[in-house]
């Protein structure tokens, strides 16, 4: 099969409102003989199904958590992009698109990005409308900040929740679609299996979390609106539920996987701090407008602060090193986050690192406080000065903040085209779920925009064309296609249940994470990537021979959804690692150390990988087939990223 | 440290459920709450024995689904989520109370998880402004005063983890309710649905059996995320004004 990413032709402007024109569409009275099924509550998840639900479509949406309210998309802190130009700085959907593909290191697809510029102006005006309460100016107009890699205000924000501000807007436009009756709503339910009728996507099965029931649903599109996979690594920022099941399920029934290696380490998290760890805490990018990163420039006043006897407070000016502004002087400590990330771990390989691992740089807000005064930084950060205290138990209003790298976004995903679609028709992949918009690195305050960008503005239209190529036949859930997934699901988690062996489930799950943080994280070498593949694989091995899952199926059986969970990273790990193995250069947050240039940045080789690599699932013992989707930039210049 | 935990163990919903003792002996200060407990459950595991089961996420205090009655406290001694608790809060030989919300509204899945289905079912009865995708003005048409936006994400920061129903001896779930309709009530753009938003949300809570609200306060001293009891003043202006002038004209 070769991959047909379904650009539309046209000058790069005109090519959404030309496609949109292009499209069929489902006429009003037939939408209420489709049924859509959504999985995930996400910004993603909610906004398409509370849009597909307005338009008449029956929408059966799906979550792990509780409530849909509780997706991880509640966590985002910082802020969303739109080229709205309210502050006049001289943004355009243009530079938006601009900076996003250079963000990304040119492994993005044009169209796409455009698009997503295009339609960022559109969400803030839905968000307001539904009483997303963003941060204001004294006029009473919206408000803006800065986020890296871009060098105008566009980020729209509500104190540093903004991420629980949009996914309640798009949480309450879902549950006023609920009491409707459009759409209906399973919660702590999760998604095990994708079912294909005639090689089309017709539904799912799930299991029910309280009762352990395996239940069928039948539909004629799936959405998969399931996040990312960040916790492959154990430790990230993502929540503890957060996986890759559902993407992963699909995969190996025929969905390609993409650039599953471009992972984002975000360089301001707080450090660990013990092995009892469980995951890491994000502090937002926005610190990074009026906080300083530094180490000391001496491993000696370095190894003082490691061990006690030298604080921070008493290191003078000259002895600090401020090495992101000092390397690079235009953006200074605002430089995207796989720059930033890099930095950190290079000067804390040098022995700089200030917290008692090692691990660990300083984020500086006394200049900042001297400057605006505390008040002012308490308005803007307060709730995540709060936060870092709590944890820390340090005050970062009177000592500098510590903070190191951590696994915090995965830019790969499902391989989808320009219409959202993944390789198996009818079965759709939406917000971080998707490889698409990020390339190798994806810009702050840009996952919330593209996941509702693909919600509330894309879906609704690309859907209809598939829908109207479609009867509206119903496949019944009794069909046999759904009897053999179900069949598998249950002798999978049999199985789990029937091992009784000697180690967690966590115990494995640490033992991956680790192996992909150390191998396929920050930093990537062949050597370390050939250890890796033979390591997880000798891991896979021993998790179905050795792995303890306590209880029953029916039952609320938490050990076993973690089971089930980790199963599936530890095949993800390794491809993962066959993905950066393959990808011979450095580009974004895919650092090949092989690969770099004599200051030691990213070296691309445009001539030999401006592709997507899109992985086909070949069964269990075979490896996996790469297809690759050519980039072809007719807008933008591919240059060596510069941020100095 | 070492600690003695006194916890809830329920099988599921039919099950009665009874206090069970465990003990811990090497529990670090700078442990979340809710590591001590992955802890315990990575013992238990070992030892063949049924883990606690307990609502977890984020673990950054923003979701809400936490939700632990630490010795008889919602979310435990701080004015915290209990994700954001730490072991530094409590001494060396210490013994630990943990149970689950208690409500009637808000029925026990298993050990420590709760059904807090309801919150969710008074949100559909009134919980949004109606408006469909696409159909809006350019956002800053609507211009809001500092304060009023201000106010209203005060009272929009609720996390929906129920502590405040868990506090309240009637079990009432008014901070909760106020909460949402404070926020629409202060926003221009939520005005023309107050009068029937305020009074749908209020019936679907006490549909759901949520206990009556007789000012004591006890919600707002446990809400983690402070919303403040001038949010049930302002519903219960929002709820008489809607009822004074009724059919919603
Ligand atoms: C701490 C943190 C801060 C962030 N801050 C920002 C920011 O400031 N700006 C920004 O732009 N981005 C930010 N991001 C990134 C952004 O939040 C996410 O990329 C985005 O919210 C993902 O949204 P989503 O809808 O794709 O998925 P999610 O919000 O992750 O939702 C996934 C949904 O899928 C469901 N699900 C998953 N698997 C299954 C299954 N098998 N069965 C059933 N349901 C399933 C879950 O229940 C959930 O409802 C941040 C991320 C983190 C971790
Ligand atoms: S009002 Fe406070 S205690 Fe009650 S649900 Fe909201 S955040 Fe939790
Ligand atoms: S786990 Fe999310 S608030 Fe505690």
């Amino acid at each position: 099969m070769t991959l047909d990413a379904k650009i539309p032709e046209g000058p790069l402007s005109e090519k959404w409102s030309k496609h949109k024109f292009n499209l069929k569409l489902v006429n009003p009275a037939n939408k209420r003989k489709y049924d859509i099924i959504v999985v995930g509550t996400g910004l993603a998840g909610a906004s398409a199904a509370a849009s597909l639900a307005e338009l008449g479509y029956n929408v059966k949406v799906f979550c792990f958590q509780d409530s849909p309210r509780r997706a991880h998309s509640i966590a985002a802190q910082g802020g969303i992009n739109a080229a709205k130009n309210y502050q006049n700085d001289g943004d355009s959907i243009y530079r938006l698109f601009y900076d996003t593909v250079k963000g990304g290191d040119y492994r993005a697809r044009e169209a796409n990005v455009h698009r997503l510029a295009e339609v960022s102006v559109n969400i803030i005006d839905q968000c307001v409308a539904q009483g997303v309460p963003f941060a204001r100016e004294y006029g009473g107009l919206l408000s803006n900040r800065s986020f890296g890699g871009a060098q105008v205000s566009r980020t729209f924000y509500a104190r540093g929740q903004t991420g629980q501000q949009l996914l309640l807007g798009a949480y309450s436009a879902l549950s006023r679609q609920v009491a409707t009756g459009k759409v209906k709503l399973y919660t702590r339910t999760e998604m095990l299996d994708l079912v294909l009728v005639d090689g089309k996507a017709r539904g799912i099965v799930t299991r029910n979390m309280v009762t352990g029931a395996i239940e069928s649903h039948s539909a004629h599109a799936v959405l998969l609106c399931t996040g990312g996979y960040g916790n492959v690594f154990f430790l990230s920022t993502n929540a503890m539920g957060s996986n890759v099941t559902a993407t992963w399920r699909a995969h190996k029934k025929g969905a390609y996987f993409g650039n599953p290696c471009f992972t984002q380490i975000h360089p301001t998290c707080i450090p660990v701090s013990g092995a009892h760890q469980s995951k890491l805490t994000l502090m937002s990018e926005s610190l990074r407008n009026d906080g300083r990163v530094w180490v000391p420039r001496e491993k000696e006043d370095a190894e003082k602060i490691r061990k006690g006897t030298l604080k921070a407070n008493d290191l003078s000016e000259e002895k600090r090193y401020y090495f992101l502004e000092e390397r690079y002087p235009s953006f200074g400590n605002l430089v995207p986050r796989d720059v930033a990330s890099r930095n950190a771990k290079l000067v804390c390989d040098d022995q700089l690192g200030v917290n008692s691992e090692g691990q660990a740089v300083y984020l500086d807000f006394r200049d900042a406080i001297k400057r605006d005064g505390e008040d002012t930084i308490r308005a803007k950060y307060g709730n995540l000065f709060d936060m870092y205290q709590q944890i820390t138990d340090e005050n970062p209003y009177k000592v500098p903040m510590k903070i190191y790298p951590a696994v915090h976004y995965t830019m790969g995903g499902l391989w989808v085209d320009y219409n959202l679609m993944t390789t198996v028709p009818g079965c759709y992949a939406l917000g971080e779920a998707n490889f698409s918009d990020h390339g190798a690195n994806r810009l702050g305050a840009s996952a919330l925009m593209q996941g509702l960008a693909d919600g509330y503005f894309v879906i609704p239209y690309t859907i209809g064309d598939y829908l109207a190529n479609m009867p509206a036949t119903k496949v019944d859930a009794s069909h046999p296609e759904f009897k053999k997934a179900e069949e598998e699901v249950k002798q999978r988690i049999n199985t789990l249940l029937s091992i009784n062996g000697q180690k967690t489930v966590d115990e494995y799950h640490k033992e991956l994470g680790k192996i992909m943080w150390d191998y396929c994280g920050m930093a990537r070498n062949e050597k370390g990537l050939q250890f890796a593949k033979q390591r997880i694989a000798e891991i896979k091995a021993e998790f179905w021979k050795n792995v303890k899952v306590t209880g029953n199926n029916e039952e609320f059986n938490q050990s076993l959804e973690k089971a089930l969970r980790v199963a599936d990273f530890i095949e993800l790990g390794a491809l993962m690692v066959e993905d950066a193995l393959q990808r011979k250069e450095s580009c974004g947050g895919h650092f090949r150390e092989e690969y770099q240039t004599e200051d030691g940045e990213a070296q691309r080789d445009d001539n030999n990988f401006a592709h997507v690599a899109a992985w086909e699932y070949k069964g269990d013992d075979q490896p996996e087939v790469l297809h690759q989707e050519k980039l072809v930039f007719e807008n933008v210049k591919l240059t060596q990223r510069s941020y100095k | 440290m070492k600690l003695t935990l006194k916890i809830w163990r329920q099988k599921n919903s039919q099950d009665k459920g009874k206090m069970v003792e465990y003990k811990l002996n090497d529990v670090s200060a700078d442990m979340s709450f809710l590591e001590m407990l992955d802890v315990l459950n990575e013992e238990l595991t070992l030892k063949g024995e049924d883990p606690v089961a307990f609502d977890h996420d984020c673990r950054e205090g923003i979701c809400g689904m936490c939700s632990l009655y630490i010795n008889g406290k919602p979310h435990g001694p701080k004015q915290t989520t209990t994700c954001q608790l730490h072991m530094r809060s409590f001494n060396d030989g210490d013994t630990i109370y943990i149970e689950p919300w208690r409500a009637k509204a808000f029925p026990v899945v298993k050990d420590l998880a709760v059904d807090r289905g309801a919150f969710d079912r008074i949100i559909q009865a009134g919980g949004y402004i109606s408006v469909n995708t696409g159909v809006t003005v350019d956002a800053n048409e609507i211009p809001i005063a500092k304060e009023i936006a201000d106010k209203a994400f005060d009272a929009a920061t609720c996390i929906g983890c129920g502590a405040c129903v868990a506090a309240c001896k009637n079990a009432s779930a008014m901070l909760f309710v106020s909460a949402k309709v404070s926020q629409f009530t202060l926003l221009p753009q939520g005005k023309a649905e107050r009068k029937r938003r305020v009074e749908a949300m209020v019936e679907q809570m006490d549909e759901e059996g949520f206990g009556a609200c007789t000012n004591t306060g006890a919600c707002a001293a446990e809400c983690p995320k402070e919303i403040s009891l001038e949010n049930i003043a302002r519903l219960n202006r929002e709820y008489l004004f809607a009822k004074l002038t009724s059919n919603n004209v």
